[in-house]
């Protein structure tokens, strides 16, 4: 079976067959969980057993049912996200190559100075008072994110402003958004597509940190992130309930990983293996 | 090449300060302080004014801004706003901890992912680099707590949890033996050996992060060098894949190299934040958390100029590296 033209290698196989079936999971949520996300079903941490199939949370919560849901909250704001912050690092990234040099300088530099701090800093800071708001941490982390996809899509526009093609669609009298939209971007596409998986992958592992950390998801929503930080304190006992929800998270990472990985390798250039003669 | 590095060395200081400035001013500005961090949602709106007086809060930002700013120029990072502390004097014991932990890991990971990187880009398509890459793979996809939880299910929980069966063993080692310990502890007047057997398993979480990451962008440094003509030149005069590599292409990435390895330390620092959380490790990054949720600001900014000195600082030192290995920069245009 082909995609896109390419056949996909075993690995990027078991990548599609995991985020499919997680994206399926998250949809179907409220037919295919046993319990519901909230409602405490037994006692502590009760062992695996065919009522309650990976046991339950440190208030009796079902697990699976919680992980079931969390899918939704978890993959769906981490998506969110990264869509906004491409949305807004493209349009900039572009528009600094496209605009000229006063824009470029302006923006750069900003873009400079936030990734000259850890992101988790920034975050911490802008969330303090953002109160459980799922809005506010959707723009944060869109916000920060989007300096990244700046970088990528002003280099990648740079080096296009420069070809032929912009310079006659300019001498042609196209406007600003023109000239972005529809001569830059459809061939700024393959790079920032890989880059779109990778910065998924990102936001997905570091909205969970966050959560575990206590900033993002607030309770009642079943996070996958917040349900390792509910359940962490039993893993001393050796109570494995924190475990499920972060093999999760580590399933849903590598699945995307694995496409990229497998999407990387089609565009890869051939290295020195063929100068070996 | 002096010129260039003083200039990329003011640059970070400017930088830092820039930060230092945008960073208060943001905490003063988020409408959320100290003051309703601790009386809380219930607190009216009189208990609110009065105790806001009573922390400094309600004067105008630049004030504050310029007194946060002279006391940092004598070396002092003010006083907690919730338990009245000298912020310095507790965070000093805290980064001396933090810095134990991310050395650590640091000195295992950095000449083991340059040497596996190396390794996999001489056996590159071949059994050693495929599984090289797998594994770093699944690697950087693992968030940190799990393989923090991951280690401490495996290897420090009581011996009894394991081997329930054979009695003898728990006999001989005692009910409570446990291999490594998950919680980390740390004083800074432990013998060394104690101090790595205590810290050991959060640095092997970070080891392992930050290993996979450094092999990744060793051995693809070292394969965009491959394609190059003198590359082919050196394969045509007969010599090996491995005398290649080491010889001729290494030294033409050690730039991308130095550069990654310096970023990834800065993350070590950051990523320490949740370890420490994982292993109640009593450094800078819970630090951090605390006062975030306590909207303590000087603590706050303080640990905030940590982790952003450190960033910048090995971000400078980064670009201070590259431009010595790379003949080209040395004499600018």
């Amino acid at each position: 079976m082909r995609l896109f033209g390419h056949r996909p290698t075993v690995l990027a196989w078991i990548g599609i067959l995991i985020v499919s079936a997680f994206i399926a999971v998250a949809i179907l949520a409220p037919w295919i969980a046993p319990y519901s996300e909230s409602e405490s079903v037994s006692e502590t941490w009760a062992d695996m057993s065919t009522q309650y199939p990976l046991g339950t949370d440190n208030i009796g919560r079902d697990i699976l049912s919680r992980l079931i849901f969390g899918a939704r909250m978890t993959i769906g704001i981490a998506l969110a996200t990264t869509l906004l912050s491409f949305t807004i690092g493209t349009t900039l990234g572009f528009a600094a190559a496209a605009f000229g040099r006063a824009v470029d300088q302006i923006l750069s530099r900003i873009v400079d100075v936030v990734l000259s701090v850890p992101v988790l800093v920034w975050a911490l800071i802008l969330l303090q008072g953002a109160n459980g708001s799922i809005v506010a941490l959707v723009l944060t982390l869109a916000g920060l994110d989007s300096t990244r996809v700046f970088r990528l899509a002003r280099a990648v526009a740079t080096n296009l402003v420069a070809m032929d093609f912009v310079e006659v669609a300019r001498l042609r009298g196209e406007g600003l958004g023109w000239i972005m939209f529809r001569e830059i971007l459809p061939n700024a596409l393959p790079p920032m597509i890989t880059e779109f998986g990778l910065r998924f992958c990102f936001n997905f592992l570091f909205l969970a940190s966050l959560s575990f950390l206590g900033f993002g998801i607030q309770p009642p929503f079943a996070d996958w992130g917040s349900m390792v930080r509910e359940s962490g304190g039993g893993i001393n006992q050796g109570v494995v309930a924190a475990l499920w929800p972060a093999l999760a998270i580590a399933l849903m990472t590598i699945g995307v990983n694995l496409i990229v990985d497998w999407v990387l390798s089609i565009n890869a250039r051939p290295s020195g293996a063929s100068a070996e003669l | 090449m002096f010129r260039l590095i003083a200039t990329r060395v003011i640059l970070g200081l400017i930088t830092l300060l820039a930060v230092c400035i945008l960073l208060f001013l943001l905490i003063a500005n988020l409408g959320y302080d100290a003051a309703s961090a601790v009386l809380g949602q219930g607190a009216t709106p009189d208990a609110l004014v009065v105790y806001r007086h009573e922390l400094g809060l309600d004067r105008p930002t630049y004030v504050r801004l310029w007194e946060w700013l002279s006391n940092l120029a004598h070396g002092s990072l003010g006083t907690s706003l919730t338990n009245q502390r000298d912020v310095l004097t507790t965070l000093t014991p805290r980064l001396s901890r933090s810095l134990f932990l991310a050395g650590f890991a640091a000195f295992i990971a950095v000449p083991l992912a340059v040497g596996l990187g190396i390794l996999a880009a001489i056996n590159e398509g071949k059994w050693p680099d495929r599984l090289a890459n797998i594994v770093s793979l699944a690697t950087i996809s693992l968030p940190e707590f799990f393989v923090g939880y991951v280690l401490i299910l495996l290897l420090a929980l009581n011996l009894s949890a394991y081997v329930v069966q054979y009695q003898w063993v728990i006999d001989a080692f005692g009910e409570n033996f446990k291999l490594f310990t998950s919680d980390a502890i740390y004083s800074s007047d432990m013998p060394l050996l104690d101090k790595l057997h205590n810290v050991a398993l959060p640095a092997f979480a970070l080891t392992m992060l930050v290993t996979a990451h450094i092999l990744r962008t060793t051995r693809s440094a070292l394969l965009s060098v491959m394609s190059q003509p003198y590359i082919e030149m050196a394969f045509l005069k007969g010599l090996s894949r491995a005398r290649v590599i080491l010889v001729h292409a290494l030294p033409n990435a050690a730039a991308p190299i130095i550069s990654v390895i310096a970023l990834n330390l800065a993350y070590l620092i950051v990523g320490v934040v949740v370890i420490e959380t994982v292993f109640n490790y009593h450094g800078v990054g819970e630090f951090m958390v605390d006062g975030v949720g306590k909207a303590d600001a000087p603590v706050v900014l303080g640990c905030a100029l940590v982790f952003a000195t450190a960033f910048i600082s090995l971000n400078t030192l980064a670009d201070v590296l590259a431009i010595l290995v790379n003949p080209r920069l040395r004499h600018p245009r």
